[in-house]
């Protein structure tokens, strides 16, 4: 084990500086030089600020690929993790170009800044095996995005939606460091791998089972998977949207890398004959996408479907946790950054809608005249999320599935039901397509006005859900090539 | 084999005759009766040619062409005439040519009725000289589609239920009788009506058909029993034969008489050329075994159409009934011929065929020439056929009553007439075979009289209806139209010898193929 | 060269849906170019053809790590259905002339599902096949949605959830398949040849069978299939019931019945009388023949009627596949071509002949409109398609049912005679339907009230394509035959030779 120095630590922690620093940038900037800007000025510059930070941290890790772990865990640099922040970071920069010009707060150096600020939080969770610092990063993160659910001061939906989101997460973290503090107990260690090797050695002790519920469910609140995910819809709801564009993608995908590390590396790592943690998370995916997918059926709001759709598709994802081998991680990977991926350009669609109206199902009436372009992303988006070939989310569920069979074909059950609640799933969302193609639009509503920077971000991405259905090779070979060399 | 396609060239003849009417008549219908007459007569002389290159001397098939079509199911293009195909050839070409004559003046009948006539005639020269079943039953289908748009189209004000009666009820029986061919293809993997005459001939049809369908473990004679009734029931509703006939009197009635002159002509003897080429040389032991079944239908038919045509008032189902009744005496011939009697009676049975040929070909004309007489009859009085409406039209009409004078006799069976020497030889024939249906079926010879003669008295005598004073009698045209008919009946009736010698030396063959 | 009929379809729907405000010229144009350029390579590539091999037309890694290629291929029963495709896809833009609502948009969506049943075709990858099964889903969707008619928006959301239902029962067989096959790969060449367990088999035989078997109207899933062909625009139902409804049947043949034989073999015992998932399905064929012919007796609105015309003749699709004899799946392979030549025909008549000009679809009212003198061309054409469907000799079906009937007879001679009853049962229908729509007789003095439009050139031409279609089939099955009955000789199909003897 490398004990490692205070400068390789900062070399190799470098990206994530530069995201926070990019941070600091903006909200001083905003705070000093622009403050008598226009907005959409404010908006524009600070979004530049926001964006050359990740940028820069992509750059950085695509052009050193590292592989250490420092200080027993706490900072492990990988091929995975890197792709990990190159994803998250990835997932920054649309946030940030979704949200210019958005009306819903003044401060917008203050916003910037806890996007970026969440950002490096999760790119730090995403590089450590250590329990104390996954924690620290964790809470940095939850309360980042708490300030953004909350962000829209004029709306009372945002602030009660912030509040429901604090509430119900500093719930979860309270279980979430029950929990680990019992392992630590346990095991005399908050590292990962030091406590898989403690608790495999005795089997399923009182204790244990504690510290699994607990973990498994904070962890479970943060992927919003049910029955944790009561925040989920009043979240999604509430939060201005690109704040909910960002909840919904980034932080889900680092979430799942932490779910899926805490169970494989810590609960199950090795030792086939642990099955209680699969079978526990086997549950709560089955009564994520039944609850998940039954409820999105019927709701009138866009975004509440969305939310719920994002429950079921959770549903789907701890399948990936459940296979619990290296395709279950691979197909986890895959599924949930292409989620992300359809999932952001979703919210991004609905941020340009919502510009006119709010986020009712009938409000899409007629888009499709009103906005082909959107219409046409937004159908992407939406046949993604439903696994229509070829584009990314059918391969994603399709891998996914069949890694969980492979696994262990008693899960063939969990993996009918995922199917049959996929195939409910296609009801929704053609609802929602429905919506924008068939129906005709009221009277009063008007073309969609939209930047050019809006529509050439979700342009973007519905091309990256093409593309990625049409060849998902391009990230999967990378994905696997990772996985490859990480050790294990 | 493939000589030259003489036949190939018939059966083409009426079907491009349609196309040209289509090409080239548009809405014009004396273009295209004169396209229908011309096509219809070609065909007609390229029958006689035909009939003038057969050699009468062979009871074979002649001027075959076989040619492959569907080599993974045995389906094969191949043609022949034999003295019955000819016949049949002879006699559609007539019956044709007739119905297009009396269709001449009804301006109603437009180009499309002279279409769906040819394309009726094309079917029947392709079902008269088929060989193989597939390609057989398509002409055998072809011609039931024009029948049915002729009845639908142009028939009296019950047509449609009539058309469609028609129309359901021959599917039912070509549905039957492609099953059973559909079994015998399975057992014997041929199609071939004269490959599978030759299986049946050397015994082995019947275990073939056992081996392949073995159904609750009946014998190989009861399964193929039920194959061969369920192709029986395929020509029983086609001829009629009693009780397969409730469609025929609402068809032959509800039809533009034209082409009631087309189904009892011409199409009522595509069923007995399917029992005659299908059914006996394939089924002989079959047949056999239903023998007294099948008289007891053969003499109902004759017996009860002749009662119900006594007791009808319509003109056209009088003659309806008559021509179920007329279809009995061929379908009588033909049964008795396959009265088992080791060996002996030959000469009865070729007699008795010969009779029932003879008959199908002079029913044809005679069933023609009073449909056409009827149609006269309608366009006269602007519809009114019924027994009753008329009365003392010899006075009115002299010419028109002696004319149908000599139709009337001659399918009451009058010596010199052409209706007699059929009749008369398939009596002479029968009765030394089965003497008790021949017996029974005389009943039906005297009910034919009866009602042909009331006809006569209530038609033609009595004292005239005021409101047939302007009857008019037949023209000049209509009587140069009528005039060849006629003239065969008594050709015919005086010297039946013309069309005996042509076929023949095929009774003989039929009657080798029959067994003893 | 195969390869570009997918390619082609695609990039003419991206073209059509890069220009929505293009005129309906231009776009009918580029729709008609596109579909006769596919018809033209398939017909092209059929008569280069050598009957009985497997011609690899791409074959290319596509991920690696699930062993999945990009693999196209074509033996003679592809190449028969991509010469349906082609036909039907050519006569629907010919039908869908008139349409004047955003027709980019339409065509784009119809190219796109003409591309994705191309794709199916080709599909020698389980996979990619499974890819453009779902592809064309979508399309039909919005094709019914959006220029439907009666209710068209009910029909096509049963339409899309009836058939994602079916390709999750099918994806759930592939996944099993890629899983517990033991070979790592999707290729259908290798995976035909792989022994599965009989166990296995008997499994995932049912599951996929049925998965494809809603989507070509297996009794007693069929009933998307009457609403969704009444609601569809005519150039959506004829590709509905002319190849869509084709993809089922023949992934109930290249994948359930050819890679799965043991799967219909005997259970070991009986419940009902039946005896194995064979029997069952066939039990469920000829529900199917006969129900569909029943109820269509008694529609009263005309699409109805053909529409369940198409659960019946669909019905002696999926019989004669199970018949399991070369001369039954030959018949299968031909009267999925006949069927959808000759539905297409129909739906076109009712759809666009006559439902365009007399805005309404209930025969007793088009009885008084005297559509057979009005639009004579429109009679004709469906007293042809007519005799086509009841299965008339010289016509596509016609051969096509006879070869079913007779692998019927050899398999279950009491499915053929039922069978016969429906067939009789469907002459009934169409006959009726024939007599009612058309030929009505006269009932007073709204006859001819209004003159109707007369039938324009594309209607023509687009009927013209079909009709010499059925025709050229019917009187020359080897064009088709000689393509098909070879495929069955082929490895592929050992080891259902094997298990049923030939």
């Amino acid at each position: 084990m490398n004990p490692g120095t205070p400068l390789e630590l900062l070399r190799l922690t470098l990206p994530e500086i530069v995201v926070a620093f990019s941070g600091l940038i903006a909200l001083t900037l905003d705070l000093t030089a622009m403050q008598r800007r226009q907005l959409a000025i404010r908006w524009r510059v600070g979004a530049i600020v926001a964006c050359v930070g990740p940028a820069v941290a992509i750059l950085l890790l695509v052009m050193r690929p590292e592989q250490a772990s420092l200080f027993e865990g706490m900072l492990v640099v990988n091929s995975i993790s890197q792709l990990l922040q190159i994803v998250l970071a990835g997932f920054t920069i649309f946030a940030v170009l979704l949200s210019i010009p958005s009306e819903f707060t003044s401060h917008v150096g203050e916003y910037l800044g806890i996007v970026l600020f969440a950002s490096a939080a999760m790119m730090v969770l995403v590089s450590t095996q250590n329990l104390l610092v996954i924690f620290a990063s964790l809470e940095l993160l939850s309360l980042s995005l708490y300030v953004l659910t909350g962000f829209d001061k004029r709306s009372r939906q945002s602030a009660e939606a912030a509040l429901k989101y604090f509430l119900f997460g500093g719930m979860a973290a309270a279980f979430f460091l029950f929990g680990i503090s019992l392992l630590y107990g346990l095991s005399g260690s908050i590292e990962l791998k030091e406590i898989a090797g403690a608790i495999s050695a005795h089997g399923l002790t009182p204790m244990l089972a504690v510290a699994l519920v607990m973990t498994v469910t904070g962890l479970g609140f943060k992927v919003a998977a049910a029955p944790f995910h009561l925040w989920a819809p009043d979240a999604y709801q509430g939060a201005p949207t690109p704040s909910a564009a960002y909840i919904a993608s980034a932080s889900k995908i680092a979430s799942f890398f932490l779910f899926a590390m805490v169970i494989t590396l810590g609960f199950t790592a090795g030792a086939s004959h642990n099955w209680h943690a699969p079978v526990l998370i086997g549950l709560i995916a089955a009564i994520s996408m039944v609850l998940g997918n039954l409820a999105a059926i019927v709701q009138s709001s866009v975004r509440r479907l969305l939310a719920y759709s994002a429950i079921g598709h959770a549903g789907y994802m701890l399948l990936g946790i459940v296979s619990n081998n290296t395709p279950g991680l691979s197909s986890l990977l895959y599924y949930v950054i292409t989620y992300a991926l359809a999932t952001i350009g979703a919210f991004g669609v609905l941020a340009a809608v919502e510009k006119q109206s709010i986020d009712r199902l009938a409000d899409f009436a007629g888009l499709s005249r009103r906005s082909p372009w959107l219409s046409f992303c937004m159908m992407i988006f939406l046949l993604s999320l439903a696994g229509i070939p070829p584009l990314a989310g059918f391969f994603g569920k399709f891998y996914i599935f069949s890694a969980a069979i492979a696994s262990d074909e008693k899960w063939l059950w969990l993996v009918i039901l995922a199917i049959a609640m996929s195939a409910v799933s296609l009801y929704y969302y053609l609802r929602v397509l429905k919506q924008i193609y068939v129906k005709d639009s009221s009277a009063d509503a008007s073309r969609i006005e939209t930047t050019f920077a809006m529509r050439a971000t979700v342009g973007l991405i519905a091309a990256l859900v093409v593309v990625l259905g049409c060849f998902p090779n391009l990230l999967l070979g990378w994905i696997d090539a990772a996985l490859r060399v990480m050790p294990r | 084999m493939n000589g030259f396609p003489w036949i190939s060239l018939l059966t083409l003849t009426p079907f491009a005759g349609a196309i040209l009417i289509l090409l080239l008549a548009g809405k014009n219908r004396n273009i295209a009766r004169s396209i229908a007459f011309a096509s219809g007569g070609v065909a007609l002389i390229l029958t006689l040619l035909l009939w003038s290159l057969f050699n009468s001397g062979s009871g074979v098939l002649q001027f075959q062409e076989q040619h492959a079509w569907i080599p993974a199911l045995a389906v094969a293009y191949h043609v022949g005439v034999d003295g019955l195909g000819l016949l049949m050839l002879l006699l559609s070409a007539i019956v044709v040519l007739m119905s297009i004559a009396a269709s001449w003046s009804c301006r109603q009948h437009g180009s499309l009725y002279f279409v769906l006539v040819l394309l009726l005639e094309t079917g029947l020269f392709g079902t008269f000289t088929a060989l193989n079943f597939v390609h057989w039953f398509f002409f055998w289908e072809l011609g039931l589609i024009p029948a049915f748009f002729l009845i639908r189209l142009w028939g009296g004000r019950l047509r449609a239920s009539a058309a469609m009666q028609f129309f359901v009820y021959t599917m039912v029986g070509s549905v039957a009788l492609l099953l059973a061919f559909l079994a015998i293809y399975l057992a014997t993997g041929k199609f071939d009506f004269i490959e599978l005459a030759q299986l049946a001939h050397n015994g082995q049809l019947a275990p073939e058909l056992a081996n392949v369908l073995h159904w609750a473990h009946w014998t190989a004679a009861e399964i193929a029993d039920c194959v061969f009734w369920a192709a029986f029931l395929g020509f029983a509703v086609k001829i009629p034969i009693v009780p397969f006939h409730s469609w025929l009197p609402a068809a032959y009635d509800e039809a533009p008489s034209g082409t009631t002159m087309l189904l009892t002509g011409a199409m009522s003897k595509m069923g007995l050329y399917g029992v005659l080429r299908i059914l006996v040389p394939i089924f002989p032991e079959q047949m056999r075994n239903g023998l007294n079944l099948l008289l007891w239908l053969a003499v109902a038919s004759i017996i009860l159409s002749a009662f119900i045509a006594w007791a009808q008032t319509d003109l056209k189902r009088i003659f309806a009934y008559s021509s179920v009744n007329h279809l009995g005496y061929c379908v009588l011939g033909i049964l008795v011929a396959l009265k088992s009697t080791g060996g002996s009676l030959a000469t009865e049975k070729s007699a008795a065929l010969d009779g029932a040929f003879l008959q199908i070909f002079n029913h044809a004309l005679i069933a023609a020439t009073l449909f056409w007489f009827i149609a006269l009859i309608e366009k006269r009085s602007g519809g009114l056929r019924g027994l009753n409406d008329f009365g003392g039209l010899r006075k009115v009409a002299p010419v028109f009553c002696g004319l149908m004078g000599i139709a009337l006799f001659s399918s009451l069976g009058l010596p010199g007439l052409n209706g007699f020497p059929g009749e008369f030889l398939i009596f002479k024939g029968a009765f030394p075979l089965v003497a008790w249906a021949t017996a029974l079926s005389v009943i039906g010879l005297l009910i034919t009289a009866v009602f042909l003669l009331i006809l006569i008295e209530r038609v033609f005598f009595g004292p005239v209806n005021d409101r047939w004073l302007a009857f008019p009698d037949l023209s000049t045209r209509e009587r140069i139209l009528l005039f060849p008919s006629l003239a065969l009946m008594f050709v015919l009736g005086i010297y039946p010898q013309i069309l005996v010698g042509m076929f023949n030396s095929t009774v003989v063959h039929l009657v080798s193929q029959m067994g003893s | 060269m195969l390869a570009w009929t997918i390619y082609i379809s695609f990039l003419g729907a991206a073209a059509l849906a890069l220009m929505p405000k293009a005129g309906a010229r231009i776009v009918r144009a580029i729709a008609l170019l596109t579909s006769i350029a596919g018809l033209v390579l398939s017909i092209v590539q059929a008569f280069r053809f050598v009957p009985g091999q497997l011609l690899t037309v791409a074959h290319v890694i596509w991920i690696p790590s699930l062993g999945i290629n990009y693999y196209l291929a074509a033996d003679g029963i592809s190449l028969t259905l991509l010469i349906l495709n082609g036909i039907v896809a050519v006569a629907g833009v010919f039908f869908s002339w008139n349409v004047e609502q955003r027709p980019a948009t339409f065509f784009a969506l119809y190219l796109t599902l003409i591309g994705a049943v191309y794709g199916v075709f080709l599909s020698f990858d389980l996979f990619l096949f499974f890819v453009f099964y779902e592809l064309a889903i979508i399309p039909k969707y919005f094709l019914i949605a959006i220029w439907g008619s009666t209710r068209r928006e009910y029909a096509a959301m049963k339409l899309a959830l009836y058939s994602f239902a079916g390709s999750a029962m099918v994806l759930i067989g592939i996944i099993a398949v890629f899983v517990q096959g033991g070979e790592k790969t999707m290729n259908i060449v290798v995976l035909a040849h792989s022994a599965f367990s009989l166990h296995f088999q008997m499994w995932v035989f049912p599951l996929i069978f049925l998965g494809f078997g809603i989507l070509a109207g297996l009794w007693p899933f069929h009933t998307w299939a009457p609403t969704g062909h009444a609601a569809a625009p005519t150039a959506a139902s004829m590709l509905l019931a002319g190849v869509v409804m084709k993809l089922g049947a023949y992934g109930c043949l290249r994948v359930a019945i050819m890679l799965f034989p043991r799967g219909l073999e005997p259970w070991g015992f009986h419940v009902l009388g039946l005896g194995s998932w064979r029997a069952l399905f066939s039990a469920l064929a000829v529900i199917g023949i006969v129900y569909g012919a029943t109820v269509a007796l008694v529609q009263k609105d005309f699409k109805f009627v053909i529409g369940y015309s198409s659960v019946s003749h669909m019905g002696f699709v999926l019989l004669g596949l199970l018949t399991l004899s070369q001369i039954g799946l030959g018949g299968a392979v031909l009267q999925m071509f006949s069927h959808g030549i000759i539905a297409g025909l129909l739906f076109a008549v009712v759809g666009r002949m006559v439902y365009d000009r007399a805005h309404t679809r209930v025969l007793s009212e088009l009885g008084p409109m005297h559509l057979a003198r009005v639009v004579p061309f429109a009679a004709f054409t469906f007293v042809i398609a007519a005799m086509a469907s009841i299965g008339m000799p010289g016509f596509s079906g016609f051969v096509a049912e006879l070869e079913i009937l007779i692998g019927a007879w050899r398999s279950f001679p009491l499915t053929a005679v039922l069978a016969g009853i429906g067939i009789l049962v469907s002459i009934a229908f169409t006959w009726r339907a024939l007599d009612k729509a058309f030929f009505a007789d006269a009932t007073g003095a709204n006859a001819a009230a209004s003159p109707l439009p007369g039938i324009s050139l594309p209607e023509r031409l687009g009927a013209a394509v079909l009709i010499i279609a059925t025709v050229a089939v019917g009187l020359y099955p080897r064009s088709l035959l000689d393509l098909i009955l070879p495929a069955f000789n082929s490895p592929l199909f050992e080891g259902l030779r094997k298990g049923f003897g030939q």
